[in-house]
């Protein structure tokens, strides 16, 4: 697996599926016990490289004694921020996470929110090559989320790779570039957003009468995709787009009133549960009596 | 270079918390306190019995060293209860985590931990150990043989108290690493006794026994230093007569210096531990 410069990378996975060491790997808190790897060109745990490398761990506690302006004071020193910077850093990094009425306040005061937001601007001082989150909004509500986004835009825009860890579908969908999913420790794929949603579906409403000729709806429907009725609606999966008013035109040539025509993207999240599915075709649920020689990812 | 002032950053982090939590000024109070009370109830003693001949400053001494060794618990205590804390369980607890994946290595923090933590004990045993053997001075006219000596000794055996805290932190639980620290403080002092019955009755397995504790711990080494340096100046008790010499069997009486030997172990303990913390530390999953 490899994270191209530049990107919004998500990386995928339910619970467990081992992102978070993923990410302790790539900063050499954890050793790897096979394989290996390397972080902006240097090997995974070089000292050195964490300088450019920002780092929001999800399971994020700061110094409750410390104020917030502290503890980003801390970190200056800690990834060696020359002295003359670090009161414009710490400035901006307040601004940036929406703490700056609060930065005199101890952190042991702060709402686990409010922490995350910490965190984060912990993570950005320096301005990092690198950014790893790792779940970056588990405990913000739904204006943090929204904040997130527009920080993790803004990243992009100014070139820096993004590293995000999270089992939340939507906010990977609104920001990454690519995703890689991972299973139990394996990746099972990893593919650019744009192909992993390029799927294109359609759900077409037909009448009650019509909607009963299920041969013939079938017939005009399947040279284009898939197809299944529901009720009175017809799905047709894997669709290209363009063909949609060919779909429509077979379907009234055929004899049938056609009501409404629908999109039916696939979701990432029915994507992720059908990857997922295709890694483990014994189903999840199997997972306690399985054995990791058993494991197909 | 470098190096050094990740461990000056660590250290200097560990005395503001220290600061900023009262720990110091606690400590602080404690100390006046003592030194009020300690003037005060030397006075009395000094009252009824004046301190002039041989017996009465070996009996004096006695209480001094006494007081010399509740201190010492203080320390000790002090020093396993702020170091075991320190490593492993504020990995666990996330506090170290943002720290770690800063440019930084794992024995950067651990020795600069043990740095700013081994401020605060020596600061605290200098200024409270000299500032005890001031009031008893002035209350009684008793001044020991090493007046000087005896507070780093007593520094000396908190470190060695903290060093072993901080190394168990690293792996165990707060409670019991700083439980083992507390044992282990227990059995030594309990071993350097039996080193001086082994004296007396010329036993070996005693003396052989007491060694091999020292061995393992030598937090005993420092406070046998400290006991020598609160006695009365050489020939003070063989000029006692029989009275001042029964303290001679006393288990808070050292009957000589610590060797040079015994110190230098002592030195290359904490060095061996602290060497060991690193391993254990680096080696751990965070």
């Amino acid at each position: 697996m490899s994270v191209p410069r530049g990107e919004v990378f998500g990386f995928l996975g339910p619970n467990g599926a081992g992102k978070t060491t993923a990410v302790k790997l790539l900063l050499g808190l954890s050793r790897p016990t096979a394989g290996q790897g390397s972080v902006l060109g240097a090997p995974l745990g070089d000292v050195a490289t964490r300088r450019r490398i920002g780092y929001l761990p999800e399971l994020f506690r700061y110094q409750g004694w410390m104020t917030a302006r502290e503890v980003l004071g801390l970190h200056c020193e800690l990834a060696r921020i020359p002295a003359s910077d670090r009161a414009g850093e710490i400035r901006a990094a307040l601004e940036l996470v929406g703490l700056t009425g609060r930065a005199d306040d101890r952190t042991e005061t702060f709402s686990k929110g409010m922490q995350q937001r910490l965190g984060l601007g912990v993570a950005l001082l320096g301005r990092p090559e690198l950014v790893l989150l790792d779940e970056p909004t588990s405990a913000l509500d739904p204006v943090g989320r929204q904040d997130v986004r527009g920080i993790i835009g803004s990243l992009r825009d100014r070139g820096t790779t993004v590293f995000l860890n999270s089992h939340l579908l939507t906010e990977v969908e609104r920001v990454c570039d690519r995703v890689a999913i991972v299973d139990r420790g394996r990746v099972v794929a990893q593919l650019g957003m744009a192909e992993l949603l390029r799927d294109f579906g359609v759900r077409v409403r037909l009448s009650p009468a019509d909607a009963g000729r299920n041969a013939a709806v079938l017939a005009a429907a399947t040279p284009f995709g898939p197809a299944r009725l529901e009720g009175e609606w017809l799905q047709v999966d894997e669709i290209a787009e363009p063909a949609v008013p060919e779909l429509v035109r077979a379907l009234v040539a055929a004899g049938m009133a056609v009501h409404a025509v629908v999109p039916a993207r696939q979701t990432l999240e029915e994507r992720f549960m059908s990857l997922l599915g295709a890694a483990n075709p014994n189903g999840r649920g199997e997972e306690a009596s399985g054995s990791p020689a058993e494991r197909t990812g | 270079m470098s190096g050094l002032a990740s461990i000056l950053i660590v250290a200097r982090l560990t005395l503001r918390e220290a600061l900023r939590r009262r720990l110091l000024w606690v400590l602080v109070a404690l100390t006046v306190l003592m030194a009020v009370l300690t003037a005060w109830a030397f006075g009395r003693i000094n009252d009824v019995s004046p301190i002039r001949g041989p017996v009465e400053m070996a009996a004096v001494s006695q209480v001094l060293v006494m007081l010399a060794f509740m201190f010492s618990f203080v320390l000790a205590m002090t020093a396993v209860f702020a170091a075991s804390p320190a490593v492993g369980p504020e990995i666990e607890s996330g506090l170290l985590l943002a720290i770690l994946a800063r440019p930084i290595r794992r024995a950067e923090v651990l020795l600069g931990r043990w740095l700013g933590l081994a401020a605060i004990l020596v600061a605290y045993a200098v200024v409270a150990g000299y500032l005890e053997l001031a009031a008893v001075g002035l209350a009684t006219g008793y001044w020991p043989a090493d007046p000087w000596l005896a507070p780093p000794f007593l520094a000396a055996e908190a470190l060695v108290l903290l060093t072993l805290a901080l190394v168990m932190s690293t792996r165990a639980a707060s409670v019991a690493g700083g439980a083992v620290a507390v044992v282990g403080y227990g059995l030594a002092w309990m071993a350097g006794i039996l080193g001086g019955v082994g004296d007396i009755l010329n036993n070996d397995l005693l003396r052989a026994a007491s060694t091999l504790a020292r061995l393992i711990l030598p937090s005993d080494v420092p406070w046998r230093g400290a006991m020598f340096a609160l006695e009365p100046p050489a020939g003070v008790l063989d000029a006692g007569g029989v009275t001042a010499q029964a303290f001679r069997i006393s288990p808070f009486f050292a009957g000589s210096a610590p060797p040079a030997a015994w110190l230098g172990w002592s030195a290359l303990w904490v060095i061996g531990a602290l060497a060991l913390g690193i391993v254990l530390l680096r080696r751990r999953e965070v």
